[in-house]
């Protein structure tokens, strides 16, 4: 591994300009998942030839004059459950063990458009269902800062990827945290969009009213310049909002004096005391780089692990139900239809994939519909009421992304709840759709990266990436 | 361990989910379902009566476009990709499934 990894930034500007061989940039980095894939299990696939014959062609675009886009030459991971054209795709579930998408997801087309190359498909908790990449069922990815830690989840091997140099730019999925979690524990950045900002074509759908594909990166510039290619209106998508793209690179050198940054006086207990410690000084940071600190309160903010685990679950219980043995993936033989659908779903889905469709399923049944599906619907529109009313007095809040550091493998496994618990912080944004993203910002007791985790109300990716720039600066 | 849930109750939902649950697992499912859902019992302290239900994060309109032709997947392609298939379908085996 390089001893200072080069930003996306970096790498793009000298293949662009034939400073930089996008076929030794490659190497590099494919050398690096020589020396350490076998400890940390980043990836279910890595892509090797693939990638080097899409190198060749793009340093062959620069000989010939042809500009290969704004992220040339860059390697990039892609979780493993976004659709690439004749590359398996597998979620890391049995049930699509050997499946090879027939299209491309949308993010898919607009990287390679942008001239990035593919280095491989990353690990993730099944179907994106969990917190530390231990639902997978081809095993754990492990944290590249330290292995006998988890890397988060849902997209760990895509957090792990970045920060153990596999590749200077990878994309994850978050549908209650499951970009920024990973991130934080390894100590990179993770951004999830604003609901509707990036395309959801060719994303396997596991909560469609709250998943959202976003990057991870070492630097606030490279996610500012990596969401420029990512979001816009794709007609494939009927979530997709219409929306003109802002310029997100421009605000990053403004500064914070001016901004109000809210902290939430009613937060949810639970967070440790050297993550707690660590927000403090974030705050500390911003007011000293002129930001004024506003008490704002989100009273419906402590029922979002709730409204969340009953929403996510009802929707995944629908959404998984085409996992039926027909048109794709694996099928377990038996006499008639109903007796094959059931042999092929047992054999096929996790146990963690099972209890959420079997909490959904429960949710969204006669007779108990209202009193948890309906409530939680409410709970939801609540929950954006008083964001946006705290809004009126603040442009950005920071919390913790995750209670903890990276903790122990195995520590939560035996134990769903406290495995939900971990999703605290980073739930709400996915209820309300708004933009949130985290930033390392120093490290706990144990010497792991801390996360700090930056809100913004809909659309304001602008202010979020201008807060982070700013806490990226205090840190550095 | 949680008494919100019967095994009865866990078979049920398992059977509308199409799973096959042991009875071991059944257990273990009631314990850990019954758990979270007694977790949930937070929200019962609120009087939503007021507020509407929230679906999705923005209100969505039709989306509708014009009727032009545009390329579809590939029918072999797809049906490559299922477990069997026969005659440009899916083949799957014999209805039965008498719930």
């Amino acid at each position: 591994m390089a001893d200072q990894p080069r930003t996306v930034l970096e790498i793009a500007a000298g293949v662009r300009s034939g400073t930089l061989s996008a076929v030794a940039v490659l190497e590099e980095y494919l050398a690096v998942i020589s020396a350490r894939e076998g400890e940390v299990h980043a990836f279910n696939l890595v892509l090797a030839d693939d990638a080097r014959e899409r190198a060749a062609a793009i340093d062959a675009d620069v000989h010939a004059g042809r500009d290969p886009g704004p992220l040339a030459g860059v390697p990039i991971a892609l979780k493993d459950n976004m659709c690439t054209r004749g590359v398996p795709t597998t979620c890391s579930s049995k049930i699509l063990a050997g499946w090879k998408p027939p299209y491309d997801a949308t993010v898919v087309t607009r990287l390679a458009a942008a001239g990035a190359v593919t280095v491989g498909k990353t690990n993730l908790d099944e179907f994106a269902m969990g917190s530390s990449t231990e639902n997978s069922a081809f095993g754990p990815t492990l944290n590249p800062l330290d292995t006998s830690r988890v890397a988060g989840g849902s997209s760990g091997g895509s957090a792990a990827a970045v920060a153990a140099g596999f590749a200077a730019l990878s994309f994850g999925s978050d549908t209650g945290g499951s970009i920024r979690q990973p991130a934080a524990l390894c100590g990179v950045v993770g951004v999830k969009p604003t609901y509707g900002r990036v395309s959801r074509f060719g994303l396997v759908a596991f909560a469609s009213s709250l998943d959202q594909i976003g990057p991870f990166t070492h630097t606030v510039a490279d996610a500012a310049l990596t969401l420029q290619v990512i979001s816009g209106h794709d007609p494939a998508d009927s979530t997709s909002i219409p929306e003109a793209l802002p310029d997100y690179s421009a605000v990053l050198e403004r500064g914070v004096a001016g901004l109000r940054v809210g902290r939430i006086t009613d937060l949810p207990a639970g967070a440790d005391d050297d993550v707690s410690a660590r927000l403090d000084a974030a705050f500390a940071a911003l007011a000293a780089a002129g930001a004024t600190i506003v008490d704002v309160t989100v009273p419906a903010f402590t029922y979002g692990l709730t409204a969340y685990y009953i929403i996510a679950p009802a929707e995944a219980s629908s959404n998984l139900a085409r996992y039926d043995g027909v048109r794709y993936g694996l099928r377990v033989d038996a006499a008639d239809t109903d007796a094959m659908y059931m042999a092929t779903r047992t054999a096929g889905f996790g146990d963690e994939v099972k209890r959420r469709i079997m909490l959904g399923t429960y949710a969204l049944s006669a007779g108990y519909y209202d009193a948890y599906y309906g409530k939680a619907l409410r709970i939801r529109r609540l929950m954006t009421q008083d964001f946006d009313a705290a809004y009126q007095h603040c442009d950005v809040m920071l919390t913790p992304t995750a209670p903890t550091t990276a903790f122990p493998l195995g520590a939560k496994t035996s134990d769903p709840l406290a495995m939900y618990l971990c999703d605290t912080y980073t739930i709400p944004s996915n209820l309300t759709g708004h933009p949130a993203m985290t930033v390392p910002f120093g490290v706990g007791d144990d010497g792991l990266p801390v996360g700090v985790q930056i809100l913004a109300p809909s659309l304001g990716e602008p202010v979020m990436l201008q807060v982070a720039a700013g806490l990226e600066r205090a840190a550095s | 361990m949680s008494d919100r849930l019967t095994i009865d109750e866990v078979a049920h939902v398992a059977k509308l989910a199409r799973l096959a649950l042991t009875t071991d697992e059944l257990r273990v499912a009631a314990d850990q379902l019954g758990g979270m859902l007694e977790h949930f019992d937070d929200i019962d302290e609120l009087d939503l009566t007021q507020i509407a239900p929230m679906t999705q994060p923005y209100h969505l309109v039709n989306v509708m476009r014009e009727d032009v032709e545009a390329d579809t997947l590939d029918r072999d392609e797809v049906l490559a990709a299922a477990p069997e298939a026969d005659g440009g379908r899916f083949r799957v085996p014999s209805g039965g499934g008498a719930s």
